[in-house]
Parts: C-alpha cells; structure tokens; sequence
C-alpha cells in the first residue's frame, strides 16, 4: 500500500494528540515542556507533508521559524523551571499552587 | 460702557467674590485668618455693582434695556436663555439691593469679627446677593426662579451659620422647606403660563398674560401669590421668619428685612397686568396682607427677644405691601418696600450693635461666674443703654420714629399712601374699608411695639446683674457707619414719594418712575371715583395723629413701668394676651396636622418599606452573588493544567461548531 497525504497527516494528528495529553495529565513539568515540543513537531510534520503535497516551499519555510521558536521558547521555559525548583524544590506542577485553600 | 458689559459685572462680580472667598477659604486654610483681606474683597464686590447700577439709574433713559447673553436650554418649544432686564423697577430694587447690601456687608466686617467661620459667611451672603440680583434683573420666570432658589439656599446656608448648635440647623430647616412650599405653587404658576402662552419671556407674559381665560388666569395669579407668601412670609407660611433670628444679625437684616423677603413683592409687582386682571385674587391678598400685618403686630408686642420683635414686625410691614398690592397701588408696595428696607435695616442692625455690646456684658459676667442665665438678646435685661452707646440709639429711635409713622419721616410718606390707596379703592371694590380699617389698627399698634422696643432697651435704668460694674461700649465704626447712612436715609427716603395732596400728585417722585400711567413698568388700578382734597388731608392727619399717639402713649407706658407694663396688659386682656403671646399657636397647630403625620407616615410607612424592600432587594442580590461564588469558586484550582483543560475544551467545542453548525 502507498503511503499517501493522509498517513502524514493522521501521523501528525496522532503526535498531537499525544502532546495535549501530555500537557494535560503529566505531572513532571519538564515532561510537560517535551509534550510542548512533541505539538510543535507535530505542527511541523503537517506543514511539511502539506508542503510537498501542493509543491509550494512556503510550509517549509514557515518550518523554519517554528524550529527556531520552539528552541527559544525551550531554552526560556527550562529556564523558568529552574527559577521555580531554586524556590520550591519541586518539579511537581500541582505543588505550583500559591492558593491557600 | 454698554449696558451689557455692565450687567455682567453686576452680576458677576458678587459671584466671584463668593467664589474667592468660599473655595479660597476651603482650599487654603491660611487664608481663613486673613479677615481683612476677605471683608474688603466681599464688601468690594458689592458696592462696585452699586457703583454700577447707580450709573445705570442715572443715565437710565425710559426704554427697558433688554440683553440676551446666551441661550441656557431648548428644548421642543421651550426656549429660555440668560436675559436681563432693566427697567426702573428693576433698577429700584437692584439699588437696594446692591446700596442695603453693601453697608450690611460693611456692618459685618466688625460684627463677624473673631467667628472662625468669617470666611463662609461672606462667600454666603455674596453668593446671595448674586441670586437675588438673577432674581430682579431677569427678562424670564427661569432666570427669577434661579434667582429665587438661590436665595432660599443662601437663607438656609446663613439661617444655619453655626450649625454646630442643632436649634439653628433646625430654623434653618425650617424656612427652606415652608419656602419651598411656596416654590412648588410658583412651579404649578409657571407650568400653567407655558401651556397657556408657550413662553416664560416677560414680554410675551405681560402682553398676552392679561387677556388669558379667566379661570385660569385666577389659578396661575393665586398661585403665584402662593409663592409669594412663602418668600415673604405671609400667612401661612409665614412661621419661618421668626425662628429665622437663630442667624447671625446682619443675615437678618439683609435676608428677612431688606431684601429675599421683597421677592414675593417684586414678582407680582413685575407681573402687575395679570395680578390686576384677577381681581378676584387681588381680594384675596389685600385681606391676607391685612390680617397677617395684623396678627404679627399683635404679636409683637410680647416678645421680649428684640430679634423677634423686629421679625414680627418684618412680616407685619410685609403685610402691609401686600395690602396695598391687593388694592391695585403695586408702585406704593415697591415704595414701602424701599423705606422698609432703610428703617428696618437700621433697626436689625442697631439691634445686632445692642447684642454684640451685650455678648460682650454676658462676658464679663461669665468672668465674674454671673452669666448662668443671661440671654444678649432679652430686652428685659437691657434699659439704659443710649448712656453707652450713643450713635447706635440716635439711628434705632430714627428709624423707630420711621416705622412708627412720624411724619415727615420716610415711614409716615410710604404707610400713609398704602392707607390712602386702600381708603380710595373702597368705594369700588367691597374689600377696600375693612383692610383699611384694619391698617390704621395695626399702624397705632406698630408705633407702639416699636417705641417699646426702643425705651426698654435704651430707656430707663440697665437691668442687667452687676450694672455698676459691668458696662457695654459703642460699637466700631464699621457698625456705625452703615447705621447712620441708614439712619438718614430713613429720615430723607421719603421724599421720593410726596402724596398726592401736595401738587396734585406731581411731586409723586416713586410714582413718576415705575407707574404705568407715566410709562413706567408697574401697573395700577385705574379709579373713577376721586377722594376730595379735604379727606386727603384729613386722612393724612389721622395717619400722623395715629403715630404720635402710638409713640407717645408707648413711651409713657414703658417709662414709667418698664418690662413689667406688659404684666399690666397681661391682667388686662387676659387670654387674648396668651393667645397673641403664643404667637396663635400657628407652629404648633402645623405640627400637630402636618409635621406629626408626615413623620408618622415615613416611621411606620416608609421606613419599614425601605429597611425591608430596598434594602431587602439589594442584600438579595449581594447574597445571589455569594451563592454563586460558593459554587464557581472551585474552578480556580491553582493548578496550571486545569486551566489548559478549559483551553482544550474551548477548541474543541469550536470546532464542533464549525464542522458541524
């Protein structure tokens, strides 16, 4: 059998998925970043198949800039878990909860 | 200088010093001290705008200067703007206004010395003469019913100068809410003459306001009158004045002498042509001037707070205008009410002078532990002053002889021309004989109350505790002075109204002016029948021989015997004394008729209505709100991933939405 547009994208769709359940349901912040950057490839697998599909480089090129985001934004949020875990000396997101009751 | 230019100065020269000196002495506290500078500025912006209109007077041609300064509202057919008018009543009354005003603002630069609160109360009583000059040179109903409530604040803001103390707070109370009584009457008027003619605009009113159909001129001119006896105190509403002494004296003076009392007089005499075209109204209020003139000098003559005298006396003088207003002679109200204006200025302020010396008695006393129940305004405890204080009892027995009617005094010219008027319109109208029997009454009775008034304060030997050791002194120059000025004019004022037996009425100088007949703006009544020259006289003869017996008869009586002559009329008259010493009971009937139920019914009706309803209904819906609260709470976990929840939810549903909607 071909492997045809529609494969990509439900490959896509699946790593998706995967991503908002990660974010929504893993308690280990640093798992919750990686699930962050399991969606943005995910993105970026659908803009490529999409991209070859219609032979039109621009999905590639907007690849690019999400490449180079993703990296940023992982090197911001590790950062900012470090500053967190220097307070709390925790990596559990549910202890993140400033809330007295 | 354009009459435009001047009237805004005049008008808005006393506003500015009430702003400089209310908002100065409320922003910048070091300035409250500065007495100098705020009873020059205050008393400035006064006697400039007399300056004004004195020029306006004297280059004042016959035509009525009319000038529009803009436009305040329009809206459907209602159009009302910020005109004025001036015409020789208007220019009469603004130079009382502006001449009494300015030496009552002198006069209180030394009797308001030392209060704490000097500051407010020139921005009050600039603030007043203000609204009350809005009140005489408007060109509309709107602009003299701006004028009109602007006095009644200002009454209320200076009745309850010293607020601190809850009686004068009260009487403060008082004369504002049984003003606006009247004020709602003068509303109903005002409705009823835009429907009828479209227009609140003088002109339109006087041109088109006469030939009104009659039973609806007779409401609007009855109301009107209304109004006019809550301003000026006329039965029934005519309670307030009295109690209206709590405030300081020269409030007195300038508010409930000279000049917010006048209002209720220059409004009808401003719409003369319709209160003459209900002559059934007229009636009416030349019987209630009458019986009120009456009724207060009845009871003047027990009071023996000399505030209170001069106050009764106040509404009695009204009554008199009133009288004569009711017996078509609207220019001779206006020329009493200019003489009354001297006279009893005088006398508020030469009382405020005796007060202010006795304050200083009630001082001296406290010192030496005497003062336990000394009131400075009880005339019993007073009686030889004229030793002390010279100038002071020259000008209050001036301005007594005044009032009294001496001839040749300014009071003698003015009453004896509403008693004439009055004798003249009986033989055509029914009223004429009993009102005028009833004035030359209530004139023997005025002379006798006044020179009472005067001989136990100034007369006899002092009464006071401690009267050998404890003496008063004269007062500053600043009381003296608007007192003398005040005192001539009451000697001299006169003259501007000569009656008619000398020259045929040519020496009329006040009738000349405003009547209509001469093209003047204040209407009269035209009588066929002519009194003979003779009775003229006599009838002026009477009028002096009334005064000089009132006088004469009163100073022997309260000579020789002092305070305790009003024990012998007490024996004598027995309850007709109580009555008229209980003022008739008129504050005490209202209380029991009105003031009691209305207060019942807001205690048991709509207290509970608002405790349980309103308040009920807005408690229910702060308790709806924390129901809900208790319920909503929990969505704020704190945890980061419930909120993605609620954003993964959210896309979710709008993307059903768009797939499938």
């Amino acid at each position: 059998m071909e492997v045809t547009l529609n494969w990509y994208l439900m490959l896509s769709a699946f790593l998706f998925v995967i991503g908002v359940l990660g974010v929504l349901f893993r308690r280990n912040v640093i798992v919750i970043l990686m699930s962050v950057e399991l969606m943005l490839n995910a993105v970026n697998l659908t803009l490529v198949a999409l991209s070859q599909h219609m032979g039109d480089p621009t999905g590639q090129i907007l690849v690019f800039f999400v490449i180079s985001v993703a990296a940023a934004e992982a090197a911001v949020g590790l950062a900012i878990i470090i500053a967190i875990f220097r307070n709390t000396l925790t990596v559990d997101v549910t202890k993140f909860n400033l809330f007295k009751y | 200088m354009n009459p435009s230019t001047l009237i805004s100065l005049i008008l808005l020269l006393p506003l500015a010093g009430a702003l400089f000196c209310g908002l100065g002495g409320l922003f910048i506290p070091a300035m409250r001290q500065r007495e100098g500078l705020i009873g020059f500025v205050g008393t400035a912006v006064v006697l400039v705008p007399f300056l004004a209109v004195l020029f306006l007077f004297l280059n004042f041609d016959g035509d009525a200067i009319v000038v529009d300064f803009y436009t305040w509202m329009a809206a459907g057919d209602l159009s009302v703007s910020f005109a004025y008018r001036i015409d020789q009543l208007s220019l009469v009354m603004s130079l009382v206004i502006t001449g009494v005003g300015g030496l009552i603002h002198l006069y209180s630069i030394g009797y308001m010395h030392g209060d704490p609160g000097y500051w407010r109360f020139f921005a009050y009583l600039n603030l007043f003469i203000f609204a009350m000059l809005n009140l005489v040179l408007g060109d509309n109903l709107v602009v003299l019913f701006l004028g009109w409530e602007g006095v009644g604040l200002c009454s209320y803001l200076l009745i309850g100068f010293w607020y601190t103390d809850l009686k004068n707070s009260a009487a403060a109370n008082k004369a504002f809410i049984m003003n606006r009584i009247g004020d709602f009457c003068f509303l109903l008027a005002m409705f009823l003459l835009f429907r009828e003619l479209g227009s609140l605009d003088f002109d339109v009113l006087l041109l088109e306001g006469p030939s009104l159909n009659e039973g609806v001129l007779y409401l609007i001119v009855f109301l009107l009158f209304m109004g006019a006896t809550g301003k000026s105190a006329q039965i029934p509403l005519f309670t307030w004045l009295p109690d209206a002494m709590a405030g300081p004296t020269p409030v007195s003076a300038l508010i409930h002498a000279a000049t917010m009392v006048t209002s209720g007089l220059y409004l009808l005499a401003r719409l003369s042509p319709l209160v003459i075209a209900a002559e059934g109204i007229m009636a009416f209020i030349a019987i209630i001037g009458a019986l009120t003139a009456i009724m207060a000098a009845t009871i003047a003559i027990t009071q023996n707070d000399i505030k209170k005298v001069l106050a009764y006396s106040t509404v009695s003088q009204l009554g008199y205008m009133f009288l004569a207003i009711g017996v078509g002679a609207f220019f001779v109200a206006i020329f009493h009410l200019v003489m009354h204006a001297f006279f009893k200025g005088c006398l508020f302020l030469g009382s405020g002078s005796v007060i202010h010396s006795m304050h200083d008695v009630e001082n001296q006393l406290a010192e030496s532990g005497d003062a336990a129940e000394f009131d400075a305004q009880d005339m019993r405890t007073m009686g030889g002053l004229k030793k002390f204080m010279p100038s002071t009892r020259a000008t209050f027995l001036i301005a007594t002889l005044a009032i009294a009617g001496i001839p040749l005094l300014s009071g003698f010219f003015s009453k004896d021309e509403i008693l004439f008027r009055a004798f003249e319109s009986a033989s055509t109208n029914g009223y004429g004989m009993f009102v005028w029997i009833i004035g030359i009454v209530t004139a023997f009775l005025t002379a006798v109350y006044m020179i009472r008034a005067y001989v136990l304060t100034f007369e006899g030997e002092p009464r006071w505790p401690k009267a050998e050791t404890v003496k008063p002194h004269e007062s500053p120059w600043t009381m003296t002075l608007p007192l003398w000025v005040l005192g001539i004019l009451s000697i001299v004022g006169g003259y501007i109204g000569l009656p008619g037996v000398l020259a045929r009425g040519d020496w009329n100088l006040i009738h000349h002016y405003l009547g209509e007949s001469f093209g003047g703006p204040v209407a009269e009544v035209h009588t066929e029948a002519h009194v003979a020259l003779s009775t003229e006289w006599m009838l002026l003869a009477l009028g002096g021989a009334i005064a000089i017996a009132g006088v004469a008869l009163g100073w022997r009586w309260y000579s020789k015997h002092g305070p305790a002559f009003d024990e012998i009329i007490r024996a004598r008259f027995g309850w007709l004394y109580r009555v008229a010493e209980g003022k008739y009971f008129v504050d005490e009937a209202y209380d029991k008729v009105i003031v009691r139920p209305v207060i019942g019914i807001a205690e048991k009706g709509f207290a509970p209505f608002d405790k349980y309803v309103v308040d009920g209904l807005v408690n229910a819906v702060a308790f709806i709100t924390r129901g809900l609260s208790f319920v909503l709470k929990y969505i704020q976990t704190g945890i980061v991933q419930t909120y993605a929840m609620a954003f993964v939810i959210g896309v979710i549903l709008v993307l059903a939405l768009m797939l499938f909607g």
